[in-house]
């Protein structure tokens, strides 16, 4: 069972109240742009085994749009965040780091 | 004996007719109440100012109910309040409030005839929830509002005391709430952890 905190309501927050929204933090790629950019905007995602960013919402309760990074391995969460960001807040970099050392996911470490 | 400008046509009816069970906790259908949806950005002062003007009460904290002059005011989202009133009065506060609110970027809307309003009463209200939403009944207290689901439904409730609850649901599940709430407070269904 996963626990989430909602930024918004400060409510923790059980995983059937929420719904997943997958990977956190993809640059979206429209028209005009490469192939390649396109593809990847699409199709390429993260498989870690370790930290990870998602997107979650918050179906049942505000409805609102949230970030949050967590270890796939352990199920750890390390914390949530609001969506208008694009990268994770220091804080939570922070957290990981100590948690996890050395870690780096996409461009983040 | 019906008086003159009402009809047979506008009689309220409750979803579920007033239905009641009484189990180790009592079910009951509250009878028809005013519920108003005001959708705005509650940080923003117009909206607030507008709230405490028409309500006599502020914008409540999160996850928090204000008791207002003329009813309830809940806390749905950083964007949405619940305002909880007398049937017949909801019309009049909607009014008022649009009228508050003016340009300020926000709706107004009554909801009552779109909702159900369920009551628990006794002294493991908090089991019957339990046992029903995913929430950790031991953050909740009289006087907080979560919105959540109630198996598959989703539903709003608050804990008006220490004892009993309100649940508002959407009226076309009106229903299912109710059989799962009755089954849920069933005599020798009771698990013992209030």
């Amino acid at each position: 069972m996963l626990l989430l905190e909602c930024p918004y309501c400060g409510a923790k927050c059980e995983e059937t109240e929420l719904s997943p929204g997958g990977e956190a933090h993809i640059k979206r790629y429209g028209p005009g742009s490469s192939d390649q950019d396109f593809e990847a905007y699409l199709f390429m995602r993260e498989n870690p085994k370790g930290v990870h960013f998602e997107r979650w919402r918050h179906v049942y309760g505000c409805g609102k749009w949230f970030h949050a990074a967590r270890c796939t391995q352990s199920l750890e969460v390390f914390g949530t965040y609001a969506a208008q960001t694009f990268e994770p807040p220091q804080e939570i970099k922070d957290k990981i780091s100590a948690k996890r050392p050395g870690w780096s996911w996409r461009d983040f470490s | 004996m019906m008086q003159k400008g009402q009809s047979k046509m506008s009689n309220i009816q409750t979803a579920m007719n007033g239905a009641r069970a009484t189990g180790y906790v009592d079910v009951s259908e509250a009878p028809a109440t005013g519920m108003i949806t005001l959708r705005g950005d509650l940080a923003d002062a117009g909206v607030q100012k507008a709230v405490k003007s028409v309500m006599g009460a502020g914008v409540p904290a999160t996850l928090a109910v204000t008791d207002a002059d003329v009813g309830q005011i809940l806390w749905m989202s950083p964007d949405e309040l619940m305002i909880v009133c007398a049937y017949d009065q909801a019309d009049q506060v909607v009014a008022d409030l649009i009228a508050a609110l003016g340009e300020t970027h926000s709706m107004v809307v009554n909801v009552s005839d779109a909702r159900a309003v369920f009551d628990l009463n006794g002294s493991a209200t908090f089991e019957i929830i339990a046992k029903l939403a995913p929430i950790d009944m031991k953050s909740m207290q009289a006087g907080t509002v979560r919105r959540t689901r109630f198996a598959q439904i989703p539903a709003a409730f608050w804990m008006t005391s220490n004892d009993s609850a309100r649940i508002i649901c959407f009226r076309s599940v009106a229903e299912y709430m109710f059989n799962q709430l009755r089954n849920s407070a069933q005599a020798g269904f009771e698990v013992g952890d209030w």
